[in-house]
């Protein structure tokens, strides 16, 4: 039985399709990094399945939420799967804790002592119990990046989407980032992520999907992926990736 | 005939001052109110609301105050509605007010990060949720300097209810240079009175932006 099911995804942004009929089921605990050129669409699909793009054909779901235009819809499939951005979007007016408690008690209405309790427990999973009462600016972007990993698992998600969450991270910020998510991967957390990692993507990846120009051209285990890509477009762009 | 002193002159303009401030009061915060609810109809998502914000907006924007006035003043008398100077001045200022206070705000609304919204959006949050909680706190630390800013605006605007006859600091002016026949001594002194008026708003304003600015990098 899959955890999140895409099926036949199509999506366009005025005459430019940008997804052409994506199909991929993923497990639950599967891993699964997304590589491919900018402006293949990972991205997009990414925001597709949390419901920040709309999509205009196929359908998506998550544990049984489907994805619809709706607010209802949305709300009951955005509770099961959490995202984290390129550029982080931590609230900058609240701080590190706050941001971790804000959602917990607006959209599932938690106590404030709870909600205080279960972002104390995930600040600390992610290494920043101290910084509980920091800022993000006071922050470094790894920091926030952690935080906002902290934010979307204290809603307590069945899986989480990563959209290139160590692009916009300083080279030296990159591995403190990717050491959280690989903590979750091995907690049996479900992962999508789009990544540039290649390293990453090869020791912690159940699976690796290659897109290209819209389509789910190639996917397989990351051994098979990197080492024998199959299709002339692979193999071009892992020549140019490595 | 009767000499003036400078103090007869200065009195009588204090006293009408008072009217002024009170009529930029009313204004800014009768606009304040009625441009909230204008911004929320403007940002909301609805078809006809922003529409009809727009084209009030551009109405107001694109047209001079004094005629603004003069329509209010005069436009009611053709119903043979009988409006007093005081609510022509005040009822034109507000709309006035309220066309100028809604595009600012939407400008600062606006100038929230895209990814304000995806993030709370991501977290299950909906529309009302994410203005109450994460847009608005932003836009409002945004809003503060160039909302006391305009103030300063209002206040100045306030001299042309004089053209349709309401006493405020500019027409108590008129009045008494035509009794003093000193036009230079008057309105130097109502320039002057004006200026204590705008003055420490203009200057709070940048005082406000600094430290708000200040406080949103380091708190």
């Amino acid at each position: 039985m899959s955890l999140i099911e895409i099926t036949e995804v199509k999506k366009r942004f005025g005459d430019n399709e940008v997804l052409k009929g994506i199909n991929i089921d993923v497990a639950p605990g599967e891993v699964i990094a997304i590589i491919g050129r900018s402006g293949s669409g990972k991205s997009t699909l990414l925001r597709c399945i949390n419901g920040l793009e709309t999509i205009d054909e196929g359908s998506i779901s998550v544990a049984g939420a489907q994805l619809l235009p709706d607010e209802l819809h949305l709300k009951a499939l955005r509770l099961k799967v959490g995202m984290i951005f390129q550029q982080f979007n931590l609230f900058p007016h609240l701080t590190a804790g706050r941001n971790v408690m804000l959602s917990q008690m607006v959209v599932k209405k938690t106590p404030k002592a709870e909600a205080e309790a279960m972002a104390k427990k995930m600040m600390e999973r992610v290494g920043l119990g101290h910084k509980f009462d920091a800022y993000p600016d006071q922050l470094s972007g790894g920091q926030q990046q952690r935080v906002a990993i902290a934010r979307a698992l204290a809603m307590q998600p069945i899986a989480l989407l990563c959209d290139e969450i160590t692009s916009a991270l300083d080279p030296e910020l990159v591995s403190e980032v990717l050491a959280v998510v690989k903590e979750l991967a091995g907690e049996g957390m479900t992962l999508m992520m789009v990544t540039h990692e290649m390293r990453f993507a090869r020791d912690v990846c159940s699976r690796v999907v290659f897109m290209h120009q819209g389509r789910v051209h190639e996917i397989g285990k990351p051994e098979d992926v990197f080492s024998s890509p199959k299709t002339p477009e692979l193999q071009q762009f892992l020549g140019v990736a490595h | 005939m009767d000499e003036f002193t400078t103090w007869d002159i200065l009195r009588n303009l204090l006293l009408a001052a008072r009217w002024t401030v009170l009529l930029s009061l009313v204004s800014f915060i009768g606009g304040g109110l009625v441009g909230a609810a204008l911004l929320f109809a403007r940002i909301g998502e609805g078809r006809i609301g922003p529409a009809f914000v727009k084209t009030y907006v551009e109405l107001f924007q694109g047209t001079p105050l004094l005629m603004q006035l003069f329509l209010a003043f005069f436009g009611l008398g053709l119903f043979g509605i009988d409006v007093p100077a005081w609510l022509a001045a005040g009822v034109a200022l507000i709309l006035w007010s309220a066309a100028f206070l809604t595009e600012i705000w939407r400008g600062c609304v606006e100038s929230v990060a895209r990814g304000q919204w995806e993030a709370s959006s991501s977290l299950g949050m909906g529309y009302l949720q994410q203005m109450r909680h994460v847009i608005l706190p932003q836009a409002l630390r945004i809003a503060v300097p160039p909302t006391v800013g305009f103030s300063v605006q209002v206040v100045k605007g306030t001299a042309l209810t004089s053209i349709i006859g309401f006493v405020e600091l500019s027409k108590a002016g008129t009045i008494v240079t035509n009794a003093t026949f000193e036009p230079f001594t008057v309105y130097g002194f109502v320039a002057l009175i004006y200026f204590c008026l705008c003055w420490p708003l203009s200057k709070s304003s940048q005082i406000l932006e600094r430290k708000l600015n200040v406080a949103h990098r380091n708190h």
